[in-house]
Parts: structure tokens; sequence; C-alpha cells
């Protein structure tokens, strides 16, 4: 089932960027922080001490293929005591442990790091641990993953998006090693500092999800699978014989060139890798190795 | 059924490392695995890899400071075996890609860690687990290893012999998650468990939700014995509301802790006049809940974490990660203000009683990485010595599985001829007799199976009538209510400080979740990913593995390493140089005690004072 043709759908969560220059120059987490530096963050939408002692309303996407009951999607309104510091998945794991046992999601690590438990939270693509309640309004829509198809409420088929990882070889291929029993291959600190927003992803799918194009073509590589090959094709560790097979898989028809720089996986990714300026510096590579585009 | 030579069950640090030593020496390997190899908890490790890698530093003085950090209950042959291996086996890693933070001249950079002589730690930030993990799933995408994601293991498949020893394990019963059919896995060659830590068993802890010791009762109630499960790290720099890690690394940076009266207590109060804030991880928590306790901590319930002086820039570089963590889960930034912190359970140092080449008394039946204890953490791990530990002892229980020749081990396992019995203890409740549903025991039926496929079969048809009585049940008790208040009576009572009346009280209460147990039902009427049935089993492993805790911490009448007692404020060399062991006896937890080896190659570590 696709949550597109049979759940009540939020409009699009993917909007242009006001000014793509801008967002080229600096990642969300450099202007966060700078924003921060400046007393400019942005306010929380509710004061989390009006919020103590009451319940906060959540309307969850409820879907089970084999549940008469619930074969029909739906959205079930649960209300949870507010604690401080609550998070998203806190509220529906406190819904599921007190309310009901069948409610069902992806969750493990609550520290952002697992990847397991984006949600579309409030028509935007969110990690529920990372998600505070008092930064919602409510009350809060909690649904699966747009785009995916819908294996039981919160939980959606991942199969597409793996396979979309594994396409890419993800993988070091770097034969040729240093001699020696300890001995190393060198890498410098700027290269590493290159690479090392590329290598955070946590394979979420938050990104494949909120993409336009992914949605319109099932072959799309998509973000994460693209990002994947620039944490490799960036590594110079590699030699430039594997670079150009790296580059010759993301330049296929299905790859770099369908970007279309909406930059909405830049903004949804929870750990703040800039994957649209990723795909761009992967479209210069190929242009200047002078490889076939489409 | 599926079948494979070996069957390597997790998917984390340890599994997926065992998995391509097992799939390098010509085995056919496949992983089966509850979660998708990159959801595993290896993933939030933060720290990083110690390794004798520079001039200057070598293996032996690695195993001397891990011994020492053991407070002497780990075994000289493991901990020698971890210090020499550990540096190939990261640098293999580096080989894979392993993104290494690095020095000026493009070799691996390597920090300072509690409790080392030598700055040894290897790693990728504070997000080395991250990286260690996704590096080797996609070794095993390289090679084409055979993944089942989301499929929940049940249980062991073990014939009936009354000797443990005797037994074979044959394979594994799983279920796929996704569809609810349960299968049998057949393992021709050995069924390899990297499980990782129980730390559900407590409601504040560092451990992901999936962290429910499956491997550790799975095992339990196959006859395998755990070993040491009294000892749980406590790491002092957890957040307080959510229980997420600030790594070890922010210590070794530099970071400092201070009280509510603003004095850097580990000095002020002489905790550690040498190390500080550097001192090992059981004595910087006792430290820390010390100050609490005596109206010194902040909010009466934390004290603070100070990394400002280091300066944006190395925060940046090398802990950026912990900025965001305290960030987005306790809304502090790190860079203008301290971060609050407690003690919060982040390791089981005891485990699954294994060798050096990860090989249980069962044969065919190997355990590595936390769900094990070999044993190299002893009384208490060293930050820095469960990614080396994963690595190592993945990479021989693999090789060995496969069949390779890794030499005779040096440490014993299960009841052998070096077991010394209990020792009178009273037990505030004979802990097993309420047991479990007993359809899962092994030998339940009283069956004559001898046969691997017999076996299996058999195992199959359990499980399937198992899940069938807890679906159809319409009403009884749920498996979260029972959780709740074992999660309670651990961290309550077999904390950080314990006392005999305290963990008795615990016991009684794991008492009465074993029998609110029997009457545990799955709500959720439907096949499709049903997480209620798997944490319904996943609580029963808890009730297991939280009881061998509880029970190895009341008859452990001393203070050593991570086990403080009220009692018994002094370490017991004469009485307590040995390992606990807790097996699962004819329905009933059965406890006997091994000598720790304090015999090395070339030399003996004879026990002294631990100061720091």
């Amino acid at each position: 089932m696709s949550t597109q043709q049979e759940q009540p759908q939020e409009p699009e969560s993917q909007e242009a960027p006001e000014d793509p220059e801008m967002r080229g120059a600096e990642s969300p987490q450099d202007k966060r922080l700078k924003e921060k530096e400046q007393g400019l963050a942005q306010e929380e939408t509710v004061d989390e001490s009006d919020l103590e002692g009451k319940t906060v309303h959540i309307k969850v996407f409820r879907y089970d293929p084999e549940v008469e009951a619930k074969q029909e999607p739906r959205f079930d309104d649960f209300h949870v005591p507010f604690e401080k510091g609550m998070t998203v998945l806190d509220a529906v794991m406190y819904a599921r442990d007190e309310f009901d046992s069948s409610l069902t999601f992806r969750h493990s690590c609550r520290q952002a790091v697992c990847g397991s438990d984006a949600f579309f939270v409030n028509g935007r693509q969110q990690l529920g641990c990372k998600t505070q309640i008092s930064d919602l309004e409510q009350p809060i829509r909690i649904e699966p993953l747009p785009h995916q198809e819908v294996v039981k409420d919160l939980v959606v088929d991942m199969d597409h998006f793996y396979d979309q990882m594994h396409a890419v070889e993800p993988y070091f291929q770097q034969e040729d090693l240093p001699e020696g029993d300890l001995e190393e291959q060198r890498q410098s600190r700027e290269n590493r500092e290159k690479v090392k927003m590329s290598t955070r992803c946590i394979w979420c799918a938050a990104c494949m999800s909120s993409c336009n194009i992914a949605a319109g073509d099932n072959e799309y590589l998509g973000p994460a699978a693209i990002n994947k090959a620039y944490r490799f094709a960036m590594d110079e560790r590699e030699d430039e014989e594997i670079k150009e097979h790296r580059l010759r898989i993301v330049e296929q028809e299905h790859g770099v060139w369908r970007c279309q720089t909406q930059f909405s996986c830049t903004e949804v990714c929870p750990k703040d890798i800039p994957l649209t300026e990723h795909i761009q510096e992967l479209k210069r590579e190929a242009v200047k190795k002078n490889l076939k585009f489409w | 059924m599926y079948e494979h030579d070996v069957i390597v069950v997790g998917a984390g640090g340890a599994g997926l490392r065992a998995a391509i030593a097992a799939h390098e020496a010509g085995a056919d390997t496949a992983i089966v695995s509850k979660l998708h190899p990159v959801r595993s908890h290896t993933g939030a490790a933060e720290g990083g890899i110690n390794a004798a890698l520079q001039e200057g530093d070598d293996w032996e003085l690695h195993a001397y400071d891990t011994m020492k950090g053991s407070d002497y209950l780990a075994d000289a042959p493991a901990v020698e075996t971890l210090a020499q291996d550990a540096p190939d086996d990261t640098i293999t890693l580096e080989h894979w890609g392993m993104p290494f933070s690095r020095e000026e001249d493009g070799r691996v950079s390597q920090r300072p860690f509690g409790g080392l002589s030598y700055p040894r730690t290897t790693y990728a930030g504070a997000e080395t687990g991250h990286h260690l993990l996704h590096v080797m799933y996609e070794q095993v995408v390289k090679r084409g290893i055979q993944v089942y994601d989301e499929w929940y293991v049940m249980n062991l498949v073990t014939g009936d012999e009354p000797d443990p020893n005797d037994r074979e394990c044959e394979g594994v019963v799983a279920y796929d998650v996704q569809s609810g059919k349960v299968e049998g896995f057949k393992a021709n060659q050995g069924v390899i468990l990297a499980t990782g830590g129980p730390g559900q068993a407590f409601d504040h802890t560092t451990n992901a939700v999936s962290c429910t010791g499956d491997g550790h009762a799975m095992a339990y109630r196959a006859g395998a014995p755990l070993e040491d499960m009294e000892f749980i790290q406590f790491h002092p720099t957890s957040l307080p509301s959510t229980g997420v890690l600030i790594s070890e690394g922010v210590r070794g940076e530099g970071g400092i802790l201070y009280n509510d009266d603003g004095e850097r207590f580990m000095f002020e109060y002489g905790y550690a006049n040498n190390s500080g804030e550097l001192a090992s991880r059981d004595v910087v928590a006792r430290a820390e809940l010390t100050e609490v306790g005596e109206g010194r901590g902040v909010e009466d319930e934390y004290v603070h974490l100070d990394m400002r002086h280091l300066g944006e820039d190395r925060i940046l570089d090398r802990l950026e990660n912990i900025l965001h963590l305290a960030e987005d889960f306790e809304g502090v930034d790190g860079l203008v203000e301290p971060m609050p912190v407690k003690p919060g359970q982040h390791y089981a140092m005891g485990g699954i009683d294994v060798d050096e080449n990860g090989q249980t008394c069962i044969n065919g039946l190997y355990a590595a990485g936390e769900c094990a204890c070999v044993s190299v953490h002893g009384g208490n791990r060293l930050g820095g010595n469960a990614l080396p530990e994963l690595i190592v002892f993945g990479k021989r229980a693999g090789r060995h599985a496969a069949g390779e020749d890794l030499g005779a081990a040096e440490i014993e396992t299960g009841y052998g001829d070096d077991v010394e019995d209990e020792t009178e203890t009273e037990l505030p409740v004979a802990p097993g007799e309420a047991g479990l549903d007993s359809s899962g025991g092994v030998a339940a039926d009283g069956g004559v199976a001898t046969e691997a496929e017999g076996l299996l079969e058999r195992a199959v048809e359990q499980e399937r009538a198992r899940v069938d009585h807890l679906m159809d049940k319409d009403d009884g008790v749920q498996h979260a209510e029972i959780r709740a208040k074992l999660q309670k009576a651990m961290t309550d009572y077999v904390n950080v400080f314990r006392t005999g009346d305290g963990i008795r009280k615990a016991l009684k209460i794991i008492r009465e979740c074993r029998e609110e147990y029997q009457d545990v039902y799955v709500d959720d009427p439907s096949r499709t990913f049903n997480t209620d049935l798997q944490q319904t089993y996943e609580t029963r492993n808890l009730i297991d593995v939280a009881e061998t805790i509880a029970l190895g911490a009341l008859v452990r009448n001393e203070f050593r390493g991570a086990h403080w007692r009220q009692e018994n404020q002094e370490r017991d060399d004469e009485n307590w140089l040995k390992h606990t062991l807790i097996s699962w006896d004819d329905g009933e937890p059965s406890i006997f005690y091994r000598p720790v080896i304090l015999e090395g190659e070339d030399k003996t570590y004879e026990p002294k004072i631990r100061s720091y």
C-alpha cells in the first residue's frame, strides 16, 4: 500500500529555500550554531512550563492489512501526560505502553544514531527521538514516512531504500594497501574534514521520503545513496580509477542529474548533512572528468 | 527451514566482525538479527578503540592497565589476547576505510582515556561506534554475506543431555518480524551469539531499548552459565533526563567535573588525587553520587561537566557530536554552559561464560561482544576497551566456528574440574521456582529426539505453540507492566551502591515478575510486525538476566570494581579472586565459582591496591 493513495495526505513538505545561494554557502548546522551565538535561535513554539501537568494531544496514523478494523487507514487520538523534555518518541511509547500495545513503530537507541524512528510529524520528516513535543503545534500528527510502502501503523518498508544504498557499491575499495604490520593509509586532516559530514548518515530515509524526484522516479538513487557514493569518491585513500568508477555509477540516467536542487533532503536531514551540495559536487566532478551525462 | 554453516545472532560490532571472519575462513555464513544491522547499538558508542599502536606504547602496558582496571577479576590469557590482537585488528578497520581522526602527518590519532597509562584510544570524533558499525556492515555487503534482518531469534536448539558440556547447539528458532512466520535455522558448524548488553534491565540506562539480554537468557536456559553478572558498569556521564551518553572523550580531552558549589570535587574531596576526572569509571560514578548524597549535587540529582575551556575549535574537531547530544536531549549549549551529568547503567562486564575462542561449554555455541564474558573486563571495564573486544573476540569466534585452529584455550568454561561449589547464601526467595512458561525450556516434553533435524523441528513446534498461546489468550498481564516494575526494582536496589537488604528486596520483586509473567498475553492480534509479541519475549529474557545480576550481587559479599556493598567496603582477595557463575539447572539457578587466572604468558599480575 502506498501512503499516497490511501492516506489523507498533508500538503507536500517540500519547499524551495528562499535563497539557494545562501544555503550552498552555509550548512543548516552552521547556520543554527551562528544563530545561537547571536541569540537569534528560534524560540520554542510553546513554553514548556505551560505544558507541565497537562496532556499532549497526538493523532497517530493507524493501518494494519491483517486486522479488519484497521484495514481502512485512520488516525487514532491519544492524550499523553506531558513531562519536561518529552519527545515525539516518548509520547508514542507512552501511548503504546499505557493505552494500546498494538501501536507499532520502529525505535531503538533514543539518541539519534540508529536511524529507525524517522516519522512524518506535523508534515515534516523528523526523528521521533530528537523532536521535542514543546516545539510542535497541537494536535500533533504523526504519520509514517511518505512515499514508502506502509507495513503497519508507522512502520514503512525500507527494502527499496536499502537497495538504492547497496546500488552505489557502498564499501571501501582500495586494494593496494600499505605494507608492514601496522601501517595505515595516510589521510590528511583536510580530506577527513571534507568527507566528515557525509559519513554521518544513519540511513533513516528522511531525505528519500522528502524528495519530490524520488517520489516520481522509483529508480532515482536518491540523496542518501548519492551521499554514500560521495563519501567514498571524495576519500583520498581510494585511487583515481576507483573514483571514476564511482562517478560512472552516480552519473547514470537515474543518478545525480535527476536532482533538481530543491534542498528538501538537506532541510530534513537530522544529521545536518549538506546532501544537496554533495550531489552538486558530484555533478561537477562528473563534468570535469568529461563523463557522458544525460 | 534455513541452513548455513555458521549462524551469527545479532548484527552489531561483534556479530558483523564474527560473520566477516567466518566468511573469510570459508564458511557459508548468515546473520540473523532483530534489527537491520545499521540500527545496532554499537552505533551509539562514542569514545574509541584502545590499541597499542604507537612507539612508546606496547601491548603489555595495555594488558597491565586492563588487569588493574578490572580490579584483578579479569583472566590474564583473555586480557593478553585482547591487547596483542587489538593493534592489527584496529588497523584492519582503517584498511576497510574507517574514518579515524587524524594527526598532521595523516596517521590515526589517539587520545587519553580513564585508567590508561598511555593515550592509546583510537577514535573517530565522538562517534567511533557509528563509524565502526557502518564500516563493518559495508564489508558484509561487499562480501555478499546473507543477512536476515528483522528476524527475532526466540530460542536456541540444543540436545537434551543432562550435562550441558555434552550438549550440541544445532541452530536457532526465529520469526520474521514483518510476517510473523516462525522458522528453524540449522547451523552445521556453529551458532555465534552477539546480541549485546542487557541494559534494559535498568530504567536509567545509556543502552538502546533493543538491549534486552536475549543472547544471555537463551544461552542460560540452554545450559551455558552466566559469569560475573553482578558487575554492571554505571557510566559517570549520562544526561539526567534521558540516559543519553556523554563520552568519556570529554574528560579525556580535559573536561572537568564540578559540584553545585563549583568545586572540582574529584580533587577537592580526594576521590582520585592523581587522575582526577580520568580515574576509572566506577571511581568517578561513586564520587558523583557521594557528592549528591552529601548535598553538593545540582538540584539534588546531578553534577556539572564543563568543557568550555577547551575552546570551540577543539570541541568542534573532537567532540562535536557531544554538542548536538547536549543540545537536542538536554537543551544545553556545551559551548556556553556546563552539561548536567549523572551515572547511568552503561555496560555489563559479565555475560555468557566463554573462552578466548568465544566457545561456551555447549559444543557449537559461541558468544562474543557485550553478551559474552571472556573475561577481559573483570570488575570494571576501562573506557575504550569495549570496541577492541568486539573486533578481537568477534573475529576469533568467527574463525573458530568456521573450523580454524586457534590453539587450545587456557580458560575453562562450564561446570568443570576447576569449579568450587556455592558457599551457603541465604536467599530471600527460591528464585527460579515459579519458573516461566515451561514450554520454552530444554527437553520440556521429555522427547527423545537426538538428530539435529528432529531437534529443530521440535523446537520450531514449541515456539509456534508458544506464540499461539500468547496471541490466543484474551486477557492477563501485559509485558510493559512487568518490564517497568523490573526496571524500577533494579534501579532502586541493584544500582551503584548496594546493600544486602536492598538486593533481597529486588529478588523478591523479580520473583513476583516471574509469577506475573505466567499470565502474560499479547493484545495485538496481528502477525504483521507485532512488536507487542517481540517485546513480550524480550521481557522474559530480562527477568532471567535481572535475576542473575541480583543473585551475583547478593552472594559477592565484598567490594570490587563496580560492585560496591555497604556491608563490606573492602576488596577481599583472600575469598573472592574468583568468578561467579550461575547456571539454569532444572528450573532454578545454581551458583558456583571459578578461580581468576592471574598468570599471563610471561608474568603473573599481582593484585595491588587500585589508586588513581
